[in-house]
């Protein structure tokens, strides 16, 4: 272990027993349990069966598929859709894209809740509890996705976002979505499943899909993963968002908060001993001239 | 003793002064808009949408005013901690200043945040967000509130003639000023930190990994250029409550002040010239958002530091104010780019705040003068007691 490895191990064990071990909590889930979604958006028709399912299960908006019009247009999740489907012209013809919250395997919204109301569960899903929930919008703000939405025109607000049908889960059924797909665009499974399925897909059919997994690494690894066709770039993704996980930008902030909290006033009441000199007055006096008249008036 | 404090309650002096005309129905109105903001959400009289989760309540109110309060903690160092007895007469009401505008500013988190009445989770029970940036930082206001209350209690001691009480909670100061000034440095970096996992969304800039450092080090002479602007304003208001004596020592003490400010000022533009030649970023200033970011640096940090400087040396008053109203304005700038207006930067859809969140700022900032004004009239802040009475 070098110096600087030890340094932060010291400062990890520090801060964990006085963070109550929260922030070790994410390091004793095991991956291999953790859950996702492998969307292919080479099979993707657009049907739109899993925008109705979501909105039937969730009791959202249901979209009228057949009349709307809506894949004539780049739509974004709202806080009355969580996942909604697009259309991209791409030089390999129309590409449809599945579009949700991704559930990052270390996810910034759920690092920045300071209610833990958005609370990454052992499994994967990245689940909202509105008990807790102060309506701060930092998990908005903090989501490299911008996936997480807020219901802006209600008195008592909620965060939207896909749940990955954390209940259903619970019950054993797959997400709402993932049933009502009629062409396996979407497969339910552990994310190290689907990364086999997905390098598998890439091997046997290099010519049909670009040599890469979008979620693989991205944002630190999320529970959603895409194949493509096409650059991911072109079918509305941001690839600029780099391999690191969100949390990791503030933690080194966070792991220097102990070393402030205790070493800062020990050098505060060390430089006022050395400072020295002045009468016993001045030291606690809140007067006006601590000097002669000040101390004891 | 209630009979006292019921005289006390009431207003003296004239209504009809310039600042009640205007400031009285910015209230008003602002008391209205709060009205609809609770009833049918922050969508009716905000711009804010999905893409600007926060704008001009969080970005000013919040995270610009607590950097201008930082003088509290600033000159309580100096003078409690370094024991530099030159700027004592100025301690009660900067230590006022702090309190009101943690109070105000911080408090208009509750107006910002979607669903108030939750706002005690983040300090009760099983949810606490240890990994939250935020978490720390309402833990770090609520603590600092109390803080520089206590710091400011022997006044309130005083004002009702509580002698006793007065003499312990002045054996408190120390105490709560080193826990002040930790506290500070905590969460004045924290609001930096609040915006490091949004590094995708900000202009790069502006992004840095270093904002925490940034943010702490511009609230030093942000605070110190809010000493000399409220000072002097105070000093042309409040004259006939202000000890003839410390008009004089005050003009010594803004060149004290200008002194720390450039210093402060001059380490700052080094380490966002540091930062700027660190991350190669010479082709992002070729555009309009470099220009900005030019202005902003060179501007309203490297002008007014060195006009700092020059004042302080050449004991030039106007110079050292105009030089602390720019150097506010510059640490204003700095943050509103922060959190709004290089948020998102790429997106067509600007964010612009509507008239009613420039009202509800408005008259957060009027009320928190309000009471300003009643305590400088009735506590013994501007002068020690036995002059007051």
């Amino acid at each position: 272990m070098d110096r600087r490895g030890f340094i932060k191990t010291t400062l990890v064990a520090g801060t964990a027993a006085l963070a109550g071990n929260q922030l070790c909590a994410q390091d004793t889930r095991q991956p291999e349990e953790f859950v996702g979604i492998l969307v292919d958006t080479t099979r993707c028709i657009g049907c739109r069966a899993c925008e109705i399912a979501c909105g039937e299960v969730h009791d959202l908006m249901v979209p009228d598929v057949l009349n709307d019009g809506a894949l004539e247009k780049h739509r974004d999740t709202s806080d009355k859709q969580w996942m909604v489907v697009n259309k991209f012209e791409t030089e390999k013809g129309e590409v449809f894209v599945k579009k949700q919250c991704m559930h990052c395997y270390q996810a910034a919204c759920a690092t920045a809740c300071p209610t833990e109301a958005m609370n990454q569960t052992m499994k994967g899903p990245v689940i909202w509890d509105g008990d807790k929930c102060i309506g701060c919008r930092f998990c908005m703000v903090s989501c490299p996705f911008g996936v997480p939405k807020f219901e802006y025109n209600e008195w008592n607000p909620k965060i939207q976002k896909c749940t990955m049908c954390f209940e259903r889960l619970e019950v054993g059924q797959k997400p709402a979505c993932v049933a009502a797909c009629p062409t396996d665009t979407l497969m339910f499974g552990t994310r190290v499943q689907n990364l086999e399925i997905a390098r598998h897909r890439i091997y046997s059919h290099p010519d049909q899909y670009v040599h890469q997994i979008y979620g693989e690494h991205e944002a630190g690894g999320t529970g959603y993963i895409y194949l493509s066709a096409v650059p991911f770039e072109q079918i509305g993704f941001r690839t600029d968002l780099g391999n690191t996980p969100y949390p990791e930008y503030t933690k080194e902030f966070l792991y220097g908060v102990p070393m402030v909290l205790f070493g800062v006033p020990a050098l505060l009441l060390g430089l006022n001993a050395l400072v020295g000199g002045s009468e016993e007055g001045s030291e606690g006096s809140f007067d006006f001239e601590a000097k002669g008249d000040g101390g004891e008036r | 003793m209630v009979h006292f404090v019921i005289q006390e309650m009431k207003p003296r002096g004239p209504w009809l002064t310039p600042f009640n005309i205007i400031s009285i129905p910015v209230i008003l109105t602002g008391l209205v808009i709060l009205y609809f903001r609770f009833v049918y959400g922050l969508g009716s009289v905000t711009n804010l949408s999905q893409d600007t989760a926060w704008g001009l309540w969080l970005g000013f109110d919040v995270v610009t005013g607590v950097a201008l309060a930082g003088g509290a903690y600033v000159i309580t160092f100096v003078v409690y901690v370094m024991k530099v007895e030159k700027y004592h007469s100025i301690v009660r009401v900067t230590v006022l200043n702090g309190l009101l505008a943690y109070s105000f500013y911080a408090g208009a988190l509750l107006l910002d945040i979607g669903r108030p009445w939750h706002a005690f989770n983040p300090y009760i029970g099983n949810s606490f967000g240890f990994s939250s940036v935020l978490f720390l930082i309402c833990w770090h206001f609520l603590l600092y509130m109390v803080a520089e209350f206590i710091e400011f209690s022997p006044v309130v001691a005083e004002w009702l003639h509580w002698e006793k009480a007065r003499r312990i909670l002045k054996r408190l100061t120390l105490t709560t000023v080193i826990l002040g000034i930790t506290l500070s440095l905590l969460h004045q970096s924290g609001l930096g930190a609040l915006f490091l996992m949004a590094k995708p969304k900000i202009h790069p800039l502006w992004w840095s990994e270093f904002l925490p450092i940034l943010f702490f080090v511009s609230s030093i002479y942000a605070g110190l250029a809010m000493i000399i602007f409220e000072g002097t304003v105070s000093h042309k208001v409040f004259r006939d409550l202000i000890d003839p004596k410390s008009h004089h020592s005050f003009d010594d003490i803004i060149f004290g002040l200008a002194k720390g400010a450039a210093i402060g000022m001059f380490v700052y533009y080094f380490l966002k010239a540091l930062l700027f030649i660190h991350d190669k970023q010479w082709t992002l200033i070729s555009d309009g958002w470099g220009y900005w970011y030019l202005l902003e640096v060179i501007g309203f940090v490297l002008v007014p530091g060195f006009m700092f400087a020059f004042g302080f040396r050449n004991r030039s008053l106007k110079t050292i104010k105009v030089a602390a109203v720019m150097a506010l304005l510059g640490v204003v700038l700095n943050r509103l780019n922060v959190s709004i207006i290089s948020f998102n930067w790429y997106s067509q859809a600007h964010y612009y705040p509507s008239w009613q969140e420039i009202v509800v700022t408005l008259t957060v900032i009027f009320t928190e003068i309000w009471v300003f004004r009643w305590v400088v009239t009735r506590m013994p802040v501007f002068t020690s007691d036995h002059r007051a009475r």
